[in-house]
Formats: structure tokens, C-alpha cells, sequence
């Protein structure tokens, strides 16, 4: 969790907002710090999280969580993360009886085109206990990323119906949040990609873009991140919903400031 | 409709106008129609039915002044079509209006419904268009229509927030968000998927006029095929001459909101010539706009550019442009605040200060004090001496005593 970002989207762990869907996005840069701090940021403000991985393995999330100040083995453990572990569990799908119902089915059949057996996972997992066993805030859907849907297969109408019913069930039925991440290639000739893009960023509430420097390559800033709100809930929000940052990733930390601000410039 | 040449006769007044008249009346409203000037500045066609007005009004004042009674009911200039710019907007001449007292403007909500048909809403993701949409519909429940929404994207709770409660009472909301593909199995689906929930609004026979909101387009259009799309949206907004029921309270306005950005042109160009009034929004330094090109039966396109933004209500307020430059806008959430307060030192001066100030007087301005200083060199200069002492080690070079200068 970096509290530099938070205070750029005035949220602190004990005051989350509720039912929103957060578009991260990176384009000509790697935007995964986003996801490290939406993930740490959600164990911390005590959220029951599921959360999808599908491009990286557990160790490499626990040891940038322990960065963090976050230990996702123990969350595991009491049940407050369920991890999907896309690279493992990817393998599981062909070793086991074909009735079994996996999260990743679409691997393995050729033209379903449908993650309803995602969704149902996902469902599954952040299902409000009856018993209070542990009260968890809220229910956190985390994804990184939908763009490897996108690879393996999936089109780009199956990926936003699936992002839909976690709306549907996570954000509006729920009162939980969505956090996903999509790659921006850049690329035109990449249309499923971007519809994908657009069409998550027409549902979503807030979208931040990380993008990598126009200038090239820098030591001292390593790219900015646009912030952007729709659907702004007071009047006042309509002037400054769009607004863009410079940013340092530093070991444990990034350090965000204005354009052109950087310590090493000044 | 090109409108009839007056017809000669005893004048009537406006609002007893014949059947014939009425559409010149309605379209007044929009068009180039002030007599006195159009000529200068209207189309081809205004120009025309100008002069041929003037002539009548040569021969005969007094129909002449009632024509014009009739052509300045509404006071808008319609500019001609242009290419996207600021300049194509409502404009009221101040003349007959200010006269008659009845300056009215035509505002932008009622005017995009008043052709009723299909209104297309073109989005992107910066500059969203459910406000305006949401908008639209406030304006045609205070109508007193009833509103049918298809709802494929939001759920019906967050649609429903800012509307009070009287107007929530007109909205129908068809919930095609909470299951659309029946995955949940909850039977909570509506039956037959969307394709059947769009069949249903059509054949719905309320009495009295109708809107129907589909939010969105986009979303229908990824999920149908595009010609079925189209083929039942042409029946959705042709319900009124179905039942040959034409008249003008009775027509159905479809609203569709369409994000541009997720389809290919194909598609864009259906859907655009199937509309009758298409919004496109856009916006710069904050300030949100709309392109609107109007298509009235048998006439040329119209365009305007609209300034606008939406009020939390969802009513709407009319800008005149777009800010000139990013104006810092005072945020509200910290008080603003004079940088000189806290200064280690002073930037002002009391008038005591100020008078000592002004009667200093500075070491390079001359005087007289000064010059007889000057010239009249007193005593303490005559007896200054320089005593020197060189070192012992001191290499003075006499005949070139900036030796150790090294220049």
C-alpha cells in the first residue's frame, strides 16, 4: 500500500468506498505496482479478497506483499485471501475428470467462449458467510490481468460478461469493489483488446493509467499515471476528475509528483 | 417538409394557424426564419422565402406584418451547416423579441426531442453520456410521458439515484443488468434475453406518447447481431405510423446511448442513418460539449455545437464555450488563502515608514551637498597618507609593477 496514492484517491484502509469498479491500465510500462497496492491495500482495511492471478505465481505476490507489510500466506491461512493461482492451476484442468467443474474450463474446451465457471468461482468464494465466523469488510474481486484472457483464447464480449456478473453480484448485490488490470498495447491492429479496454472503461468508476514517459526511458521518473473519475458524485468533482501525476517506484514505496516536479529535476 | 408559401387571405394569428401552417410554425422555431435578416445570413432557401416574403409585404403591410408576427416566433438563428467549431450555436437576436417581450430560447433537451424517432447518444470514455441521457429523460417524464428504460448496464438502483421521486414513478426499468445470460439461474432473467425484452417495448400499446431509453446500444450491439439490432429499433421508432396514429403528441422518442469507441464503422454508419438526431460528445478543459446534427425529413442536415454541463439534478445548464485556458480552479477543500501572510519579512510599509522611505536619500543620487563636498575637499583628505612597507622577499619588479598579477 502506498500512502502517497492514497491520499491522491482520498481513501484511507478505514474508509473504502463501496460497489466500484477500478480499471488499472498501463500502457508502455509495467503497472503492476497497481496491483501490489490494491492487494495490500484491501488485506489492510480488513476486506474478505479473491484474488484471480493469472500471470504471476504466489511466492512472487507474498514476497512484494511482505514489502508491503502484508503477509498473504496468513491471509490465506484464516481465510481472508482466496488466490486463484492461474499458472498452476492451469495444468489441473487436464488432469482431472472432465464432470469436475474448474475455474479455468475455457482452457480446455474449443469454442465455449464463456467464463461462467470463473464467475462461479469467484461467486463461490466471496459468498457472505451466515455464520460470522470472521467479519470481513467487504468483498474485493482483484484480477491481474484480463489481457491474458484475451491470449488464451477468451473474446472480448465473454471477458465483459464476465466482469459484468462480478458487477452484478460483487459491486451491486454485495456492496464490494472490482479492481482489474488491462494492458494497453497501443496497438490498433489489437480491436479485442480494445474493446475489452473501452468497454471496461465505459462500466468502470474510476480508471487510473499508468503510462510510460513520451520522452523515453528515465532514471529519476519512471512514468505518470493518469487518474480519471466518471461519475462524479458531487458537483465540485466535474472540475478536477482528471488529473496526472509523475511517479518514482522506489523499493518499498512510490513516490507520486506533480509534471515535471521530480527532486532530481529541481 | 418544405414549407407552403404563405397563403394570401385574411392573416390569422399564430396560434390559430391551419393545418398547412403548423410545421412552418414548429420549424420557425429552429430555422433561419426572422424576416428582417435572413437574407444575410440564412440558406439558400430562407433567402428565397425571404424576398418572396418582402414582396408580399410590399403589397399588402399589413399581411406583412403579420408574416413577420408569425416568422419571428422563435428567435434562433440557425447557423448553416459547418464544421465542428463554437460558432454554430443558438443564437437569439435581441430585435423583435426584446420588442414583444417573448425572448425565448429554445433549449438544447427539448429541441433533440423534438423529432422524435431515434436520438443517439455517441459516448467515449472520457466525456460519458448517461448524465445527458439520464437528463433527456428527466425532461420527457416532466412531460408527463412514460418512460421505458432497457437497462443493460447499470444496475436499476444506481439508474434511479438522483431522480425524485416523482419522476421515478414514470420510469419503467426493464433490468436486463442483474442476468442477462441467465448464469445465475433465478429465474429473475427476462425471458427470451434481449432480443425479446426489445420485441416486448415495441409492441407495447400505451395510449398517449412514449420514451424509450436503451442504455446501452453498445451493449445490445455486442450481444445481437447487428441487422436484427437494427431491423427492431426501426420498428421500435416507427411504432406511431404503424398504427398510423401521426400525430405529433403521440410519437415515440427512442433514446439510445451508443459508446463509439467499441464498434467498427460498419455498425457506427447503421446506426447513424438510422437516427434522427445524433449527439456526439466531446469536451475540452473540463467542459463538456455536444455536436448535434439534426435530420429533418427532406431537408438539409443542420449542426450545432453546444456548450453545456449537468447539473447534480440532471437538469442542464448552457455554457457559452469552452474555457480559453486551464483556469486554476479554486479547490474547495483548502481555504484559499493570502501567500504573504507568513513571511519572515515585510512587504508592506506603514506611512510613517513610507515617509522615511521617501526622504532617504540614495548614495548615487547627486545633489548639491554632494558637489560642494566634492570640490571643496576638507581637511581630513589632505593628511591621509599610505604608508608601505614592502617584505623583505617582495620581488618588485620596477619597470613592470603588475608583474605578479599575471595578466
Amino acid at each position: 500500500m502506498f500512502p502517497e496514492l492514497n491520499n491522491l484517491l482520498n481513501t484511507t484502509p478505514d474508509q473504502t468506498e463501496q460497489g466500484k469498479l477500478t480499471l488499472l491500465c498501463d500502457a508502455k510500462t509495467d503497472g503492476s505496482f497497481l496491483v501490489h497496492h490494491f492487494l495490500s491495500f484491501y488485506l489492510k482495511a480488513n476486506c474478505k479478497v479473491c484474488f484471480v492471478a493469472l500471470i504471476q505465481s504466489f511466492s512472487h505476490y507474498n514476497i512484494v506483499g511482505q514489502k508491503l507489510g502484508v503477509s498473504l500466506t496468513t491471509a490465506r491461512e484464516c481465510g481472508q485471501l482466496v488466490f486463484l493461482e492461474g499458472l498452476k492451476s492451469a495444468v489441473d484442468v487436464f488432469f482431472r475428470p472432465q464432470e469436475e467443474p474448474h475455474p479455468l474450463q475455457f482452457l480446455r474446451e474449443a469454442n465455449s467462449g464463456n467464463l461462467q465457471p470463473l464467475y462461479e468461482f469467484v461467486q463461490e468464494a466471496l459468498k457472505p458467510m451466515d455464520s460470522g465466523e470472521a467479519a470481513w469488510r467487504c468483498p474485493v474481486l482483484l484480477v491481474d490481468d484480463l489481457s491474458v484472457l484475451l491470449s488464451l483464447g477468451v473474446g472480448a464480449v465473454a471477458v465483459l460478461d464476465f466482469i459484468h456478473y462480478c458487477r452484478a453480484t460483487v459491486c451491486r448485490e454485495w456492496k464490494g469493489n472490482v479492481v482489474a488490470l488491462v494492458h494497453d498495447s497501443g496497438d490498433a491492429e489489437d480491436e479485442e483488446n480494445d474493446i475489452l479496454l473501452n468497454g471496461l472503461g465505459h462500466q468502470s468508476h474510476l480508471i487510473l493509467r499508468a503510462e510510460g514517459l513520451a520522452t523515453g526511458f528515465c532514471k529519476d521518473v519512471h512514468g505518470q499515471l493518469r487518474i480519471l473519475w466518471r461519475r462524479p458524485s458531487e458537483p465540485t468533482a466535474q472540475r478536477d476528475r482528471s488529473l496526472t501525476y509523475q511517479y518514482k517506484i522506489q523499493d518499498k514505496n512510490v513516490s507520486f509528483f506533480a509534471k515535471g516536479m521530480s527532486p532530481a529535476v529541481l | 417538409m418544405t414549407p407552403a408559401p404563405p397563403a394570401p387571405g385574411p392573416p390569422r394569428p399564430s396560434s390559430a394557424s391551419p393545418p398547412g401552417a403548423a410545421p412552418r410554425h414548429r420549424e420557425g422555431e429552429r430555422g433561419p426564419r426572422v424576416a428582417g435578416e435572413a437574407a444575410e445570413r440564412g440558406t439558400e432557401r430562407a433567402a428565397q422565402k425571404a424576398t418572396h416574403d418582402e414582396g408580399k409585404a410590399q403589397r399588402n403591410g399589413e399581411l406583412g406584418d403579420r408574416l413577420r408576427q408569425v416568422l419571428v416566433v422563435g428567435e434562433i438563428v440557425d447557423a448553416p451547416p459547418l464544421p465542428c467549431g463554437g460558432a454554430g450555436q443558438w443564437v437569439v437576436t435581441p430585435s423583435e423579441g426584446v420588442r414583444r417581450g417573448t425572448r425565448r430560447i429554445l433549449e438544447m433537451l427539448e429541441s433533440l426531442l423534438a423529432l422524435g424517432g431515434l436520438v443517439l447518444l455517441r459516448d467515449s470514455v472520457e466525456w460519458e453520456g448517461r448524465s445527458l441521457l439520464k437528463a433527456l429523460i428527466k425532461k420527457s417524464a416532466l412531460c408527463g410521458e412514460q418512460v421505458h428504460i432497457l437497462g443493460c448496464e447499470v444496475s436499476e438502483e444506481e439508474f434511479r439515484e438522483g431522480f425524485d421521486s416523482n419522476i421515478n414513478s414514470r420510469l419503467v426499468y426493464h433490468d436486463l443488468f442483474r442476468d442477462p445470460l441467465n448464469w445465475s439461474e433465478t429465474g429473475e432473467t427476462l425471458p427470451g434475453g434481449p432480443l425479446e425484452a426489445l420485441r416486448a417495448l415495441c409492441r407495447r400499446t400505451h395510449p398517449g406518447p412514449v420514451t424509450i431509453a436503451l442504455d446501452s446500444l453498445s451493449w445490445l450491439l455486442l450481444h445481437l447481431p447487428c441487422t436484427t439490432l437494427c431491423q427492431t429499433l426501426h420498428t421500435l421508432s416507427h411504432q406511431d405510423s404503424c398504427r398510423g396514429d401521426s400525430s405529433p403528441g403521440e410519437q415515440v422518442h427512442v433514446l439510445g446511448l451508443l459508446h463509439e469507441e467499441l464498434h467498427g464503422p460498419g455498425p457506427l454508419g447503421v446506426l447513424s442513418s438510422l437516427a434522427q438526431t445524433e449527439v456526439t460528445l466531446s469536451g475540452a478543459m473540463g467542459q463538456a460539449s455536444a455536436h448535434v446534427l439534426y435530420r429533418r425529413p427532406q431537408q438539409r442536415p443542420t449542426h450545432q455545437t453546444q456548450w453545456f454541463s449537468i447539473l447534480p439534478d440532471f437538469s442542464l445548464e448552457l455554457q457559452g464555450g469552452p474555457p480559453l485556458e486551464p483556469q486554476p480552479y479554486p479547490d474547495p477543500r483548502v481555504p484559499s488563502m493570502d501567500p504573504t501572510t507568513h513571511l519572515t519579512f515585510n512587504l508592506r510599509l506603514s506611512k510613517k515608514e513610507r515617509e522615511a522611505k521617501d526622504s532617504l536619500t540614495l548614495p548615487f543620487q547627486f545633489s548639491s551637498e554632494k558637489q560642494q563636498a566634492l570640490l571643496c575637499p576638507g581637511l581630513g583628505q589632505a593628511t591621509s597618507h599610505i604608508f608601505y612597507e614592502p617584505d623583505a622577499y617582495d620581488d618588485l619588479d620596477q619597470e613592470d609593477p603588475d608583474d605578479d598579477l599575471d595578466v
